[in-house]
């Protein structure tokens, strides 16, 4: 029953959210899929809305640090949003405490975060 | 294998096949089951479906295919779920360095089984070269 997770366009940014309970495949195809739909449309952002995950196990885990460093070399930046405090807890004591991962708590933040980056980077240029 | 320490009838005792990725998926809903009728707190049921993932995946790629049985159990102090996974794969030849973080055989980041332990109150690991794995946890309400 693997599928494949829809993402969204907004402006340059990117969304997707994990609102079902995943496979491992559909992690992965999660994965290339975004990883082609950043270069495609030039993304300059990608979040990861995990508000409807009941758990995130270390397969999932060890796919949002994977996501972020594959846009981190595609000129994008990933923010995670949503995460539940039990989700948090949990990921703790797993050990797994997605150090490279730029966390948010809701997706108003999360995009906030983005537009800095792109301020940023527009006052650079 | 055998499990250690059962103790309830096995009319309660259910059962999921861990044949496929999707079953993987179906452990952790029936794990989520019984820790919601088993009274455990939102953060106990995040943790033991959490392991249960762990643990399911485990048995499907490196058991090569098993089963867990899930069931309510109850103590003295209180209540708590039960969650049974065997294999009959190859089995772990070292035992400490496959609970060890950071080890991994396969493509994960080796905390399966190291941070499984973590996440559950009582952990038995039982395997067998050549024969299988058991690994069994408990999770109470506290």
């Amino acid at each position: 029953m693997s599928e494949r997770l829809p993402i969204l366009r907004i402006g340059e940014n990117l969304l997707v959210s994990i609102q079902i309970d995943l496979d491992d495949q559909t992690v992965l195809n999660l994965q290339d899929d975004l990883a082609e739909q950043v270069v495609k449309h030039s993304a300059r952002g990608v979040i990861i809305d995990i508000t409807a995950a009941e758990i995130v196990d270390s397969f999932v885990g060890r796919m949002l640090a994977t996501i972020a460093s594959i846009s981190r070399l595609l000129d994008a930046e990933t923010v995670v949003v949503g995460m539940r405090p039990a989700v948090a807890i949990t990921l703790v004591e797993l050990g797994l405490s997605l150090g490279g991962v730029r966390t948010a708590l809701n997706l108003e933040r999360g995009l906030a975060i983005l537009a800095e980056h792109a301020a940023a980077r527009a006052a650079q240029a | 294998m055998t499990v250690p320490g059962r103790d309830t009838t096995a009319d309660t005792v259910r059962t999921q096949p861990i044949v496929t990725s999707d079953d993987v998926v179906r452990a952790r809903q029936l794990a989520r089951t019984l820790a919601v009728e088993c009274g455990l707190s939102l953060v106990e049921q995040t943790k033991l479906v959490t392991a249960a993932s762990e643990l399911a995946r485990n048995t499907l790629v490196y058991g090569g295919g098993g089963r867990m049985d899930g069931e309510v159990v109850s103590r003295t102090a209180g209540r708590g779920v039960r969650l049974n996974f065997t294999d009959h794969g190859p089995g772990i030849p070292d035992t400490d360095l496959a609970l060890r973080d950071g080890w991994s055989s396969g493509t994960g980041m080796g905390l399966g089984l190291s941070g499984a332990r973590r996440l559950v109150d009582d952990f038995v690991l039982r395997t067998e070269v050549g024969e299988g794995t058991a690994v069994t946890v408990v999770k109470w309400t506290h």
